[in-house]
């Protein structure tokens, strides 16, 4: 392993309460691509987060080549050497202005730069900077004209003439095609090649089969696995990164209803595999996958957000096809979307008001509210589901994380309804809140059929009796909750069971007979 | 801790403050400004806000929609020449003016509704556009001229129609309240507006999204309600809210005068933001838009009886928007965050 350029040592943050990084220890060595896995609150942002300047830690230190550094903001880590690449590429251009432009933004603002533009001489520079980097386009083209890949390499190209000693990518090919992806595969050869430690963060198996060095993955705020050299596994960073101590909550399979939702050869992309699957009443399936699989295009089109590229949909028989939330409500299909707080929470209502939010003309006469009856459901809500409050008229913002998150709940199931989708419902919320929703959403499933989308899969296995895993827009397996084959369904997960990936396999093949040989010690898996 | 009986000090300030404000300022002109307390006084303060608090009231269900309504000043000097010119020029009854306005308002708001929601364009952009538009459009038929009865029309005629008097009646009839024509028509309808759009707002379920709209557009479309049709209906409402004024207007005038109304935008703009800081609502609400009329016209009644020149009269009223605009966002955001 060559020298650590960058170190970090111990490294804890909370937010209140929530314990994101508890101790973490990694070192990324120069001219390394090291990869950071890690699943929704494993704590990989946060960590990002620190390293960049935008929080600051609570214990711990960090060195770069030996020297400490604690950025205070962004503009502090960038001018120590830290530079980080965004998902969202746009933070990193502007597309208004032309590649030399962006190129040369930083120097513009340095107080040495004159007042007045030298265009010449500004092009003349920037195809210097482009050059010494190997992009090839013209300095003269507007950014807003370049696709994604392009904006990408601006953007990084950018960072690199400040001699960056520390490269961070978040998701960089989470928009890019293959042939874009591998010219910034091509790119970042010629970065590691230089000495830059490179910290490549992503879910995608092919991507990291290009680029890792070394993959790193992350659990519960805890560096859960390393692979390096010739243990370069990506099965057993999955398991790793998902956690092999699943936690265990017993499920006891009850008898499926009539068939309620049946996808017919449903294409969640052009040219995508079709999907088939049958959801019956009675019963809570859970479809899981990594980041890229094809979940969240799924639940958008159960919701009538987006039209599938083929195939149908048939709900009790009839033909489902919603043409928007409207229309899903209106057949039945109820969602609780993720990310509530840009999706589900209205800020400014309460409790009583962020649950009946869709129902409201079911607590109406003649469109004129009835707040007795509003409360009265609030009441019965908030009884159910345990949130934890004064009463009906607290402010949905003083409420903690989890309970937020058992109001978005509450608010689907407040009414009956014939199939229930929970896109990532225990998405920042703590263990307890996480039990409390899922036992409610068991305990009430009869007479439903209930969808839920997870991308952990311990929390497939505390609340599914079913649990279908997608890789890349294709079903790749479906599963009975009952002594579940695990390595088979992690191998599913990273795609492995899928034949062959797309990318060459450039590291060691590892046999699934050695898999478990490295699986690294988790730890206490959920404490606290 | 010491912060907790100053928390609760801030609450009770931020909750009462405004209308502590307005008990003081009313005790205060009643004392210092001889004929200013009186049903008489009283009335008058509300008949001069009673055109702008009704625009007011329409550009507070825009504002719930976390939208904005630049057009309603221009919208209501439109309805005050389009009554003209249907009267006078066109010789039509009342009925038909008014109906003729009611319609230009709610079309007006349908287009801009449009603009924002399927054009995409921002809605104070929209609106100011609108707004340029319909303060040219108003001169185009009478070639920029005031509408009168006896006037030269540009085809060399004379127009020869009469504002009838059932609609001079709505801005000029007096209704007897213990006194002898005490109540001018206007002021009830401007109550009677603010009941309603305060019950529409508040009471059903329709206001209900609206609110919801205003402070989160898209968990309200997964919650399943049709926010472009309740933003149309937002703009729709201030739309023909303000062909109201522009009517009452018109009626209490008597004439379709070119040059009328240049105030009523950034009156009722003023109103609707000071309603903010009534109750501490730090929101757009229908009561607190009416109260903060009120305040604007009780401000300038008294500072008028203690013989302050007319020409400070914008600069109170700006005084007070500021004033209130920090009551309402750092007042009331400081306390929210603390809450959290």
């Amino acid at each position: 392993m060559n020298a650590p350029a960058c170190r970090i040592a111990g490294i804890e943050k909370s937010f209140g309460p929530n314990k994101v990084l508890r101790k973490i220890d990694l070192d990324l060595p120069e001219g390394q691509v090291t990869v950071l896995m890690g699943a929704n609150g494993a704590g990989k942002s946060t960590l990002v987060k620190i390293l960049c300047g935008v929080h600051a830690h609570d214990a711990g230190e960090l060195t770069l080549f030996g020297q400490p550094f604690a950025p205070s903001s962004p503009a502090d880590a960038f001018d120590i050497g830290v530079v980080t690449v965004h998902q969202s590429i746009d933070d990193g251009v502007i597309p208004d202005l032309d590649v030399a432009s962006n190129l040369l933004l930083d120097r513009l603002t340095e107080p040495s730069a004159g007042f007045f533009l030298n265009k010449k001489r500004m092009r003349d520079q920037a195809r210097e900077v482009a050059a010494a980097m190997q992009l090839d386009v013209d300095v003269a083209t507007p950014v807003a004209n370049l696709g994604v890949a392009d904006r990408q390499m601006i953007a990084i190209t950018r960072a690199m003439s400040r001699n960056p000693k520390l490269l961070i990518l978040d998701e960089p090919t989470s928009s890019l095609s293959a042939a874009e992806a591998n010219r910034l595969f091509g790119f970042l050869d010629r970065l590691r090649a230089t000495g830059v430690a490179i910290l490549y963060i992503s879910h995608r198996m092919s991507d990291i089969r290009r680029i890792a060095d070394r993959i790193v993955t992350m659990r519960d705020g805890l560096i859960s696995g390393v692979f390096e050299n010739d243990n370069l596994d990506y099965e057993g960073a999955v398991t790793a990164m998902l956690g092999q101590e699943m936690t265990h909550v017993d499920v006891h399979i009850g008898a499926r209803g009539d068939r309620t939702m049946v996808f017919d050869g449903l294409g969640l992309s052009e040219n995508g595999t079709a999907i088939d699957l049958t959801v019956h009443k009675n019963e809570v399936v859970a479809i899981t996958g990594l980041l890229g699989s094809g979940k969240s295009t799924l639940a958008a089109i159960l919701f009538g957000l987006s039209q599938p590229a083929a195939g149908a949909i048939t709900l009790d028989g009839a033909r489902y096809a919603p043409g928007s939330p409207m229309d899903a409500i209106a057949a039945g299909v109820f969602m609780c979307p993720k990310d509530r707080s840009s999706n589900a929470v209205i800020p400014e209502f309460d409790i009583t008001g962020n649950i009946t939010l869709p129902f409201l003309k079911q607590h109406a006469r003649f469109s004129v509210l009835s707040p007795a009856k509003l409360r009265a459901t609030a009441d019965r809500m908030i009884e159910t589901l345990g949130v934890v409050c004064q009463g009906h008229g607290d402010g949905i913002d003083t409420l903690s994380g989890g309970n937020q998150q058992k109001v978005m709940v509450a608010r689907w199931l407040s009414q009956p309804c014939k199939v229930l989708v929970l896109d990532e419902p225990f998405q920042g919320v703590d263990i307890k809140a996480r039990r409390d929703i899922g036992d409610h959403i068991r305990n009430t499933a009869q007479g439903r059929a209930t969808i839920v989308f997870v991308s952990e899969l311990d929390e497939a296995l505390e609340i599914a009796d079913r649990i279908v895993v997608l890789h890349e827009h294709a079903l790749v397996g479906d599963h009975i909750n009952n002594n579940i084959d695990l390595p088979l369904v992690l191998s599913q997960y990273s795609g492995k069971a899928n034949g062959p990936d797309s990318g060459p396999d450039n590291g060691p093949d590892n046999g699934p007979d050695n898999r478990p040989d490295n699986r690294p010690d988790n730890g206490p898996g959920n404490g606290g | 801790m010491p912060s907790g009986s100053s928390d609760r000090f801030r609450e009770l300030a931020i909750r009462y403050g405004f209308l502590v404000l307005l008990v003081g300022l009313v005790l205060y002109f009643s004392l210092a400004a001889e004929g200013f307390a009186g049903p008489r006084s009283a009335v008058f303060i509300f008949q001069s806000v009673a055109i702008t608090g009704i625009l007011a009231l329409g550009l507070t269900a825009t504002l719930v929609v976390d939208g904005f309504d630049l057009s309603i000043g221009s919208t209501a000097t439109t309805a005050l020449m389009l009554s003209a010119y249907v009267m006078v020029v066109l010789e039509q009854s009342a009925f038909v003016a008014i109906a003729a306005c009611l319609v230009m308002g709610a079309v007006v708001g349908f287009i801009n509704g449009l603009l924002i929601v399927k054009a995409r364009v921002p809605d104070l952009l929209a609106t100011l556009g609108m707004m340029f538009l319909l303060i040219g459009l108003q001169r185009i038929p009478t070639e920029g001229r005031s509408v009168s009865t006896g006037m030269r029309l540009p085809s060399g005629e004379t127009a020869n129609g009469t504002f009838s008097d059932s609609f001079l009646w709505l801005g000029r009839h007096r209704f007897d309240f213990f006194l002898e024509d005490l109540i001018p028509a206007p002021v009830i309808i401007f109550v009677v507006a603010g009941v309603l759009i305060w019950g529409f707002l508040e009471l059903t379920r329709h206001g209900r999204l609206m609110y919801a709209i205003g402070s989160n557009e898209r968990a309200t479309a997964l919650a399943g309600a049709n926010v472009n049709r309740y933003k149309i209906l937002a703009y729709m409402i201030s739309g023909v809210m303000a062909s109201v004024g522009g009517i009452l207007l018109a009626a209490r005038l008597g004439r379709g005068d070119i040059a009328s109304g240049n105030n009523l935008l950034l009156d009722s703009v003023a109103a609707a933001l000071i309603g903010f800081a009534v109750l501490g609502a730090a929101k757009p609400n229908a009561f607190g838009t009416a109260v903060g009329a009120i305040f604007v016209g009780i401000l300038l009644q008294g500072l008028t009886m203690m013989n302050a020149p007319y020409y400070t009269q914008d600069f109170v009223k700006g005084g007070v928007l500021v004033v209130a605009l920090v009551f309402t966002f750092a007042l009331s955001s400081r306390g929210r965050k603390g809450g959290q």
